[in-house]
């Protein structure tokens, strides 16, 4: 029993260690064939094509046919070189991932463009394949020396056995002397393999990773692509779901709400005088509620991601957030062709947020939304009169506890650099406040 | 009179026929799209159609395409619109079809029963009603003009009479006596450089003017 599940477990362990060990060992004879259907491969390529350009600079012996056979192999001989490059690359790659687990990511593809007739070829634009190409023409030379490297060490008992028999001179003391050296050298490569094996899956990893992956400048823009992509489907993802709330209220909650106060509207309306006082008065209360209720919270739907954002754009939805603040507010928009919808919600929600801040903190009489394209760019600029002070800073001074901004102005700006855009705030103690907002608005 | 409503909810749908048969409207029909409202009108030829703005089958701006529709081609129905919001965009364009007959209201509205009934029953006998939240959205657009020469007042006035208001809607509103409603009025007309030809035909153009702002 002492030797129960953990005892397993320390054996299963212990065997794995060992088996780790043996991996370099594995990458390297694997390494060896891969070097040889290598050389194979290229080889026989470049041989084939030359032999074809030879045949047809020499002038064809055989037939028609033939002379049409060596065209076609000069012609497509690049673009099969091509598919070799890569397809060898790959083959490296994958003999990485499963012997050693070392993952090198595949280098990116050359970039369109070019004339048809040239479209195959343009791999041969890409550093990535000579890169590769230098690493097949590596794995040939090195890649077999250390792969022979290795097999001679592990078997370095039967080779030092070989060469001492076929030396074997007529000189007893000879032999003896021989024979112990042979011993000594064997169990020194002996002991020395692991290390070597190592040190050669080493060096062969580090070749591979400069040469078979993406380059650093490479591995940057593919990072570079990966993070834009999925911020900005983080940002398609929040708007998509502004919308269904947006959509989920209107369809459900609103609706309730106007039934119910239509209904205590109608119960109110055919009150009789008849009626008791107290009971007149909880339904007067209660269509009361019902009719706040109801305009509180389409005031806060409106603030989501109204229909008619998408349907008409920002400038016919900016009416219904600036009618609704609770400052007068003077709207200009002057925004010309439509932005991509994110960058108008985004310039709806920061008027929408922006007016919000006014109304709670800035103790403004009245306040301006000035929306304009400037170049290929929109600006919003929301301007009010109160007291100033705001900042972007959360950990700010007296002006942000007066002006509460810190938290809601860095929210606004994090929204606007989501989709590349800026957010800058002049508001000095005192006032005026003026937030500008710049998005991208290509089109 | 006769009515033909349009509403998805089957919840609403239900309560604005009992609210407007209560009201001594007479529901001839009751449907859930816009196709079937325009068949339902063709067909039943009401005196006014109480449409809702968001329906299937994109749930955007349905009922006001529709309620254009009748606006062109049915002349002598009257169109209320109904939405959960209202946007001065479609005020706009349906004013820019018809600037009689017509009404834009937030659905709130229905909530308050006399008010509501009576600005159905002002739509259905050729006048207007425009949401007060339509004319707010107005009003933050408005740029330098000769509205600007208005006083506070004045604009509140004219504010009532785009709503759709009488002289005597406006008297009760702002609890001031008729002769000072006049006054303003009159005010309004001269400031706008409206001349005194036909009274109604002045208010519409007033009122043009500052939707127009």
């Amino acid at each position: 029993m002492a030797a129960g599940p953990g005892g397993v477990y320390r054996e299963a362990m212990s065997w794995m260690e060992r088996a780790r060990d043996w991996r370099p060992t594995v990458h390297a004879l694997a390494g060896l064939a891969a070097g040889a259907l290598t050389a194979a491969v290229l080889g026989g390529l470049v041989i084939g094509w030359l032999a074809a350009v030879w045949s047809l600079i020499d002038g064809p012996t055989g037939g028609w046919e033939l002379a049409w056979f060596y065209v076609l192999v000069v012609l497509t001989g690049p673009v099969l070189a091509l598919w070799a490059v890569h397809g060898l690359g790959a083959l490296q790659r994958a003999r990485f991932r499963a012997v050693l687990g070392v993952e090198i990511a595949a280098p990116p593809r050359a970039a369109g463009g070019g004339s048809l007739l040239l479209r195959p070829l343009r791999g041969w634009r890409a550093p990535a394949t000579w890169r590769q190409l230098g690493y097949h023409l590596l794995a040939i030379v090195s890649g077999t020396a250390g792969g022979l490297l290795v097999v001679i060490c592990w078997t370095a008992p039967v080779l030092t056995y070989l060469v001492v028999r076929q030396g074997q001179g007529p000189g007893a003391a000879g032999v003896v002397g021989a024979v112990l050296l042979a011993a000594v050298v064997a169990a020194a490569m002996l002991l020395v393999a692991p290390w070597v094996a190592r040190s050669v899956a080493e060096a062969d990893e580090a070749g591979g990773r400069a040469l078979l992956g993406p380059s650093r400048s490479e591995e940057l823009a593919l990072r570079v692509e990966s993070l834009a992509r999925s911020r900005a489907e983080v940002v398609a993802a929040t708007d998509a779901e502004r919308r269904r709330i947006e959509r989920d209220l209107h369809d459900g909650a609103q609706r309730r709400l106007v039934s119910l106060a239509m209904q205590l509207g109608m119960a109110r309306a055919s009150l009789g005088d008849d009626v008791p006082e107290p009971l007149r008065q909880v339904i007067e209360q209660a269509h009361d509620e019902a009719t706040e209720a109801l305009a509180e919270l389409r005031q806060l739907v409106r603030g989501l991601h109204p229909a008619v954002l998408d349907d008409r754009g920002l400038d016919a939805a900016l009416s219904g957030i600036a009618a609704n603040a609770p400052v007068p507010v003077r709207l200009r928009v002057d925004a010309g062709a439509r932005c991509a919808p994110a960058i108008e919600a985004v310039a709806y929600f920061v008027v929408s947020e922006a007016l919000t801040n006014v109304a709670k903190h800035a103790g403004a009489g009245r306040a301006e939304v000035t929306v304009e394209r400037v170049g290929d760019r929109l600006r919003v600029v929301v301007a009010d009169d109160g007291r100033g002070g705001a900042t972007l800073d959360p950990g700010g001074g007296a002006g942000v506890a007066a002006n509460g901004g810190g938290t809601g102005l860095r929210g606004l700006a994090q929204r606007a650099a989501a989709v590349d855009g800026t957010l800058t705030v002049d508001s000095p103690p005192g006032g005026p406040t003026r937030i500008t907002v710049e998005l991208p608005c290509g089109s | 009179m006769r009515v033909v409503i349009a509403e998805d909810s089957v919840l609403l749908q239900a309560g604005l026929t009992k609210l407007l048969g209560d009201g001594g409207f007479e529901v001839v029909a009751a449907v859930g799209d816009a196709e079937s409202l325009l068949r339902a009108v063709a067909e039943h030829r009401p005196d006014v159609a109480v449409v809702d703005v968001r329906m299937p089958p994109t749930h955007t701006d349905e009922g006001i395409r529709a309620a254009l529709v009748i606006a062109s081609q049915h002349p002598e129905v009257a169109v209320l619109v109904l939405s959960q919001y209202v946007e001065e965009r479609y005020a706009t364009d349906l004013l820019s079809e018809r600037t009689s007959a017509v009404g834009y209201l937030l659905k709130d509205r229905v909530a308050h029963v006399a008010d509501f009934l009576d600005a159905l029953r002002r739509v259905a006998d050729g006048g207007t009603a425009l949401d007060p939240e339509v004319v707010a959205q107005l009003l933050v657009r408005r740029r330098a003009d000769p509205l600007d020469r208005l006083t506070p007042r004045e604009l509140q006035v004219l504010q009532l009479m785009a709503e759709g208001r009488s002289n005597n809607g406006i008297t009760e509103a702002l609890r001031v006596s008729p002769s000072a409603v006049e006054k303003y009025v009159s005010n309004i007309f001269a400031k706008l450089d409206l001349a005194p030809t036909d009274i109604d035909h002045r208010r519409v153009l007033a009122v043009l003017k500052f939707l127009g702002a």
